[in-house]
């Protein structure tokens, strides 16, 4: 059972990092893509409370949560964002290919259906290997436009892996609503067909989810197979930063805003404002930690520019 | 030593490796109780059981992706690909994660993973199933190119690229299947880096690899005949190219002609010929020939498909024009 206060404090971890990058993006020290989670953190905040250590997650491009959330590091995530050498990938991914090989975290991915056969190939090895592992694979409800979306669900179950799918139906892939991309708009149905056990989650309601996440996981780690979760939640922010949001109207984000996941929670849990401050220093002691730290890293050697494009042990190494 | 059939090394190759490493498994469409479209993996499948010969459905995508994820996940696979005209379905899979994955996540993953796939045109099997898109993916840093083209390199380049840190993609030709050549009782792991000389010779250096080197060694055949000593230069492996084999090659003859069934235009013998000029320009006694498939999508009908593939005759033909000094 996970503890309210801590999931309170993981969400508004999640948020002040953000809201973070944000200004720091705006002061052009992160560049290149930055989309931010901001609104929907209770869904990867109830998910990742249910996992332990070892089990590996696959997200998406929007996934600076994600990754906190897995365990790493605010300073690897904040130094990745600035591109300095001491971030997670050495600078060489940013915001949208976060990865970390200690924390079971396989990225990152911006290509929108990338990560699903990652997944399903990550639980085929622990599968055969026989390793007690759960791989989670988030993505939005746009992926499951992608032909991978049908490939992968249908092999996970032909195989019944131990993965689940957990999808981020924040209602818009990029600028498109979900009316506008999907036929079959109950995402729940449409993952159904592959005879997989799929339901459908609050997702601004963090308890809620975490307690989905628990059945799902609890029975994919029993032998039951992947599982499909949808959470409904949504983005309050732009798509990315060069989104000027013609899509949407303002009173729908306002509506929105109104189920705030932070809020909610903040509510239900009515804590003293002692309390909440305290837990709000130390995530601010934590970021102002990791952007000073990465305002003080180095940028990778260019002489380095080549390392990693084949295995250091390879004779292809530093070959053209 | 024992005289067998390019299918029969591939499906020796994983056999031994299958027996030697409980991390190697290969899956596909119809590899297993189907036998393989071409027959390589027959009787695997009643060796090593479903689970390690595992069939796929149509879904390239996913199950290319997953042998990339159960590589991540510390498993050796190996991912059939009926022909590289399907491997398009997997492209995102093999250019945005095989081939992205080490550098983008600075060094912490690598994938281990062999795809194999049958390749290029000669059997009538019309525009969508006679590819030749090798050189097309040695474009991409990150992943291997290798293209045997003796029973000898089929067995030990499949050997050494399952040992291979990073992605493999390995090309059969189709045509190769039922070529035969000796493989020792003791054969092991061979060189994946270094181009062979097939032939040696004085006068030019004919540079080809795959399936044409039959083709190309059937030239340097009848160019002896007609006093042009050619010397041959399978290059094994697309990525990363061995330079040093060809140039050295040229600096001897002068002279040099590539063989690529591939598409003329942008393609991997544009890149040798760019390779040559760069490294022994002034060595050149004649401009660089090159012999490729017509630039039209592979006919159906028999005449017209051998006329848009390189042929011995159009070798002869480029290598005598090499020795006129023309193009």
């Amino acid at each position: 059972m996970s503890d309210s206060v801590e999931l309170l404090r993981s969400m508004l971890r999640v948020r002040r990092f953000e809201e973070r990058c944000v200004e720091l993006y705006s002061q052009t020290k992160i560049r290149g893509f930055l989309h931010v989670y901001i609104g929907e953190e209770a869904v990867a905040t109830g998910v990742m409370s249910e996992l332990e250590p070892d089990d590996a997650v696959v997200a998406t491009y929007r996934e600076h949560g994600h990754a906190l959330l897995k365990g790493m590091s605010a300073r690897k995530v904040m130094a990745e964002m600035y591109g300095k050498v001491t971030g997670c990938s050495r600078g060489r991914g940013g915001s949208m290919h976060l990865f970390d090989k200690e924390h079971g975290f396989y990225g990152g991915n911006a290509i929108v259906g990338g990560g699903f056969p990652t997944a399903v190939g990550l639980a085929l090895a622990d599968k055969m290997l026989d390793r007690d592992r759960v791989t989670v694979c988030f993505f939005g409800e746009g992926a499951m436009a992608e032909g991978e979306w049908h490939e992968s669900m249908n092999l996970a179950q032909l195989w019944n892996l131990p993965v689940f799918f957990v999808c981020e139906n924040n209602l818009y892939a990029m600028g498109t609503a979900l009316s506008r991309s999907e036929s079959e708009t109950n995402l729940a149905i449409k993952a159904s067909a592959y005879e997989m056990p799929a339901w459908t989650v609050d997702g601004m309601d963090v308890v809620a989810v975490a307690d989905a996440a628990r059945r799902a996981v609890d029975a994919i780690r029993a032998g039951g197979g992947p599982h499909f979760l949808e959470a409904r939640t949504y983005r309050f922010r732009a798509h990315s930063m060069f989104d000027p949001e013609l899509y949407r109207d303002k009173e729908e984000v306002r509506t929105w805003r109104e189920r705030d996941p932070i809020d909610l929670l903040r509510e239900a849990l009515d804590l003293d404002d002692e309390t909440l401050q305290q837990m709000e220093d130390e995530i601010a002691a934590e970021v102002e930690d990791a952007v000073a730290y990465a305002e003080e890293s180095s940028d990778e050697d260019v002489a380095d520019l080549m390392r990693f494009v084949y295995s250091p042990d390879s004779t292809a190494a530093g070959r053209i | 030593m024992a005289t067998i059939t390019y299918r029969e090394a591939v499906r020796q190759a994983i056999r031994t490796a299958m027996k030697d490493d409980e991390r190697v498994f290969m899956m596909g469409e119809d590899i297993g109780a189907y036998g393989g479209c071409f027959g390589v993996s027959m009787g695997l499948f009643e060796e090593f059981g479903p689970e390690r010969i595992r069939d796929t459905p149509l879904s390239e995508s996913a199950f290319v992706g997953a042998g990339i994820g159960a590589a991540l996940g510390g498993m050796r696979p190996i991912v059939e690909i009926m022909t590289v005209n399907f491997s398009l379905l997997a492209l995102d899979q093999i250019v945005n994660t095989a081939a992205s994955l080490s550098h983008m996540s600075g060094g912490q993953f690598n994938v281990p993973v062999v795809i194999r796939m049958t390749t290029g045109a000669g059997r009538q099997l019309a525009a969508q199933h006679s590819h030749s898109f090798d050189g097309w993916y040695a474009h991409i840093p990150g992943i291997r190119v290798v293209a045997p083209a003796t029973v000898a390199d089929a067995f030990g380049m499949l050997k050494t690229a399952l040992a291979d840190p990073d992605p493999v993609l390995f090309f059969e030709h189709g045509a190769l299947y039922n070529s035969t050549g000796e493989l020792p009782e003791a054969a092991g792991p061979l060189d994946i880096d270094k181009a062979a000389i097939r032939r040696a010779g004085q006068d030019i250096t004919l540079i080809t690899y795959g399936g044409t080197l039959p083709t190309t060694l059937a030239a340097a055949e009848e160019l002896s005949g007609r006093g042009v000593d050619a010397e041959v230069i399978d290059l094994r492996t697309l990525r990363p190219l061995d330079d040093a084999t060809f140039v050295n090659s040229v600096r001897r003859t002068h002279r040099a002609v590539v063989v690529d069934e591939g598409w003329r235009s942008g393609s991997i013998s544009a890149e040798i010929s760019a390779r040559i000029t760069e490294q022994a320009f002034y060595e050149l006694d004649a401009p660089i020939g090159r012999v490729c498939s017509k630039e039209v999508p592979t006919p159906y009908a028999r005449h017209m498909e051998q006329a848009a593939i390189p042929s011995a005759e159009d070798v002869v033909r480029a290598a005598e024009a090499a020795m006129r000094g023309e193009s």
